[in-house]
């Protein structure tokens, strides 16, 4: 019988090893084939920056979502299928205020509140760019994450509180009620139909030493909004007791409650940090894509939980490790494959890495 | 024996002896049957009342029927894997195409783009369901490697990727030889349904006596000759519900079901106990899978074409949730489930709305807004006709807000707290005073 399960125990060793070497062989022999064709001159730079450039900023509004769903896993205890959906929330929301002030005057009230619900007033003719209403975007931006926030506190009240001590999966169930309801609603006011909110975006002539000539100004503001969120979240969990507290409950929560922190307290800290990026990421999605859908965030999901998954779940700087592989993944497989398989190179990626390590690339906490 | 007396109370004693001296498999039918026909009663006299036609009737009855079986049997499979084994797979979606699309690669005609092999459709359903199964093991070996949670998330993974590789351009035609094969991207496969074996079967000798004579009191009924033929293979399905229960019950009484349960309840204790737990949950990973492609290509069979939108990631969520109405680990509590949902959740909805849309003048306006400017104006009929005219969307609300509330007050299910004996003779009945309570809750309903 031992024998048995010493050779089952080494079979299963050899084989993660032998997927975990052919996996970096893989991705060596395509580094070596990416510099081949670079040099050889069948992949100009400039086209490689721009695969580049797409999954640094795909991997930033990945990463702002990636990092509430796993900090809802690490201190929830549960995958939050709802996550997506928050994402939706903060696309509608905050574009409902952005456009509820910067159409002033332009559009109907009706077209303002509904997002161009009855398909009134283009978003050209509204002037939905950064130029020409600044103030209105940075609102949106703002009524976003704060919409978003108070959605998610709701829906705490309303659901997961009162399954604090249930397991991981029946949260998992009740969260996917929770999608499902949530989008719903917002498709019953601003009704399924995918439709283009934002103008196209202003390009400002960059200097001579920068990879690219123009820099798209809406890619700019997601760039410079994510990075300064990340780096606040950062700032947050290191240097302040809130931050300690919530590293101390996804480590180990037991403990956690002996030493007397407050769980109800870091617990509402969670949804407000992980909600709020999450309806930030949705606004600044739609201000980069210029078209919003119910769907938007529920596509999303799978590779947010991928990202979250690579990185190991419970770990912020995993999450963020495992956004840049997505995001970079989705954009660099373009190099080799059609743009219709970039997603399917992603998650044949995760789940490869699962096999080779099955608690993420950074350490995970355990949850199910 | 007080608790025993106090939920005996509750319905009249005779019934409650009656029903309680059959057997499980009995009482089990006893209570689908009553609640198919509660349901139906029920409909069809909303349908009478709102002035339906008795041939909307019957045909919404066979609608609901039709999706009741579809659900219930995906239901069932999907039992296997939650229900008895505790492997929480949400990609069925991915399963059910595999099954799909081999079937109509095999059946598709020769002649046609994307080409098939022409085969009769008994063999494409044999091969699909090798597939799904060959599919299944494939996405057993590395999905059983990882922990639970990530466990489902690789599923559905895997079920996004085989839909992302059936959409994709690249795939949508492969030429061989003259012919071109292929997944035809987004618009599918052609290929003959499978309910055209339903007039087959009509035609054959003895079986057309019977066509004949459906058709004739379908005639004088006033029931429109696709409603029976549809109804024909809704009868087909049904049987291969009772099939697929009778195959899991089979299981889960099995020794082998037993070793599902003990990893459902505690993996570890049943390794310890020297059974090899990963091939049992391999073999029932592989086995459901298979069950999955089946009940897909037979939900399917009345379409003439396969695309990859069928099989959208939401799919295995409603599945869910019917196996959840029911009550995970109970085979007789996923058909009540798959009904349910196909009853209430799906189908009834509709039926409520086109009653509504038959009788009261209901126009519906462009957008939420005007309905709430014409409610200011204090004309409540837009706000009420908005609603009705997106139902679909209501739809799901109802969904979500059914699955939160069950899992707030009833996790289990409507038949989750039926305990299914492990042992082989049930050693509960031996000492009722003491035992029951807890052990033999199979024949009690709360209900």
């Amino acid at each position: 019988m031992s024998t048995g399960t010493e050779r089952g125990r080494f079979a299963n060793v050899s084989l993660q090893d032998i997927i975990g070497w052919v996996l970096l062989a893989v991705i060596g022999l395509l580094i070596l084939d990416l510099l081949r064709q670079v040099i050889v001159g069948d992949l100009p730079l400039g086209r490689l920056w721009a695969f580049t450039w797409n999954g640094i900023v795909d991997s930033l509004y990945i990463g702002l979502a990636a990092i509430g769903l796993s900090m809802t896993y690490s201190i929830l205890r549960f995958a939050n299928f709802s996550h997506g959906d928050l994402i939706t929330t903060g696309a509608f929301t905050g574009w409902t205020a952005a456009y509820l002030v910067g159409g002033i005057g332009i559009a109907e009230l009706s077209s303002r509140l509904l997002l161009r619900a009855d398909g009134g007033a283009q978003p050209g003719d509204v002037g939905m760019d950064v130029v020409s209403a600044p103030l209105a975007i940075v609102l949106g931006l703002i009524v976003a994450a704060v919409l978003t926030i108070l959605v998610a506190l709701a829906i705490d009240r309303l659901v997961y509180r009162k399954l604090r001590d249930a397991s991981g999966i029946a949260l998992l169930i009740a969260s996917v009620g929770v999608a499902l309801a949530l989008r719903y609603i917002i498709a019953l006011f601003y009704t399924t139909d995918t439709r283009g909110v934002v103008a196209s975006s202003p390009q400002w002539e960059m200097p001579a030493f920068f990879p690219m000539e123009t820099i798209n100004l809406h890619e700019a503001t997601l760039v410079i909004s994510a990075l300064s969120l990340i780096i606040g979240v950062h700032l947050l969990l290191q240097y302040t007791k809130l931050g300690k507290s919530m590293r101390a409950m996804s480590d180990n929560k037991d403990l956690a409650l002996i030493t007397g922190i407050p769980t109800e307290r870091v617990i509402f800290a969670t949804w407000v940090i992980g909600a709020g990026l999450a309806g930030v990421a949705g606004y600044l999605i739609v201000l980069d894509r210029g078209q919003v859908t119910i769907n938007l965030g529920w596509f999303l999901l799978l590779l947010i939980f991928a990202a979250v998954i690579l990185g190991g779940i419970g770990s912020i700087y995993g999450a963020l490790a495992g956004s840049l592989v997505i995001g970079l993944t989705i954009n660099l497989s373009l190099v080799w494959i059609p743009a219709d398989l970039n997603e399917i190179a992603a998650f044949t990626l995760m789940i490869l890495v699962l096999i080779f390590r099955p608690d993420g690339l950074f350490k995970g906490v355990k949850t199910a | 024996m007080s608790e025993r007396d106090s939920r005996r109370s509750g319905s009249p004693e005779p019934v409650r002896t009656r029903l309680e001296a059959l057997s499980q498999w009995q009482y089990d039918l006893v209570l689908i049957a009553s609640v198919v026909l509660v349901t139906y009663t029920g409909f069809a006299l909303i349908g009478l009342l709102g002035g339906v036609g008795i041939n909307s009737i019957v045909g919404f009855l066979r609608t609901v029927t039709f999706y009741a079986a579809v659900y219930a049997l995906v239901v069932l499979a999907l039992n296997l894997h939650w229900g008895y084994t505790g492997l929480f797979n949400i990609g069925v979606a991915g399963f059910m195409a595999v099954g799909v699309y081999t079937m109509a690669f095999i059946t598709a005609s020769p002649d046609s783009t994307p080409a098939g092999l022409g085969l009769p459709i008994p063999i494409g359903i044999i091969g699909g369901m090798v597939a799904a199964g060959l599919v299944g093991l494939v996405a057993a070996l590395p999905a059983l490697r990882v922990r639970a949670d990530y466990f489902a998330i690789v599923t559905l993974g895997l079920s996004e990727i085989i839909r992302l590789a059936l959409l994709s351009g690249s795939l949508r035609t492969i030429e061989v030889g003259d012919r071109v094969y292929g997944t035809g991207g987004g618009s599918g496969i052609q290929y003959p349904p499978v309910d055209t074996i339903i007039p087959w079967l009509l035609d054959q000798p003895i079986i057309s006596v019977i066509g004949d004579v459906l058709f004739e009191v379908g005639a004088t009924v006033g029931i429109q000759r696709s409603v029976i033929l549809g109804g024909l293979y809704t009868l087909v399905l049904l049987v291969f519900v009772g099939l697929f229960y009778l195959l899991l019950s089979r299981i889960g009484n099995s020794p082998y079901g037993r070793i599902l349960k003990a990893i459902r309840e505690d993996e570890l204790a049943a390794k310890s106990l020297g059974k090899d737990t990963d091939r049992a949950k391999v073999t029932a990973f592989v086995v459901g899978c298979s069950l999955m492609g089946l009940a897909g290509m037979l939900w399917m069979g009345s379409r003439s074409f396969v695309s990859p939108d069928s099989f959208m990631p939401i799919i295995p969520f409603y599945i869910f949730v019917a196996l959840i109405v029911g009550g995970a680990g109970s085979n007789t509590g996923s058909i009540i489930g798959g009904f349910a949902f196909a009853a209430f959740l799906w189908e009834g909805p509709r039926f409520v709305r086109s009653i509504l849309n038959a009788n009261l003048n209901l126009r519906s306006p462009p957008t939420i807004y005007d309905a709430f400017v014409e409610l200011a104006a204090g004309d409540l009929t837009p706000l009420v006709g908005y609603l009705v005219g997106s139902l679909d969307e209501l739809r799901f609300v109802l969904v979500g807000v059914v699955l939160i509330l069950l899992m707030l007050w009833r996790p289990d299910g409507l038949l989750g707290h039926r305990k299914e004996i492990a042992a082989a003779t049930d050693l509960s009945r031996r000492r009722p005073t003491t035992d029951r309570p807890t052990a033999s809750d199979g024949g009690e309903t709360d209900e």
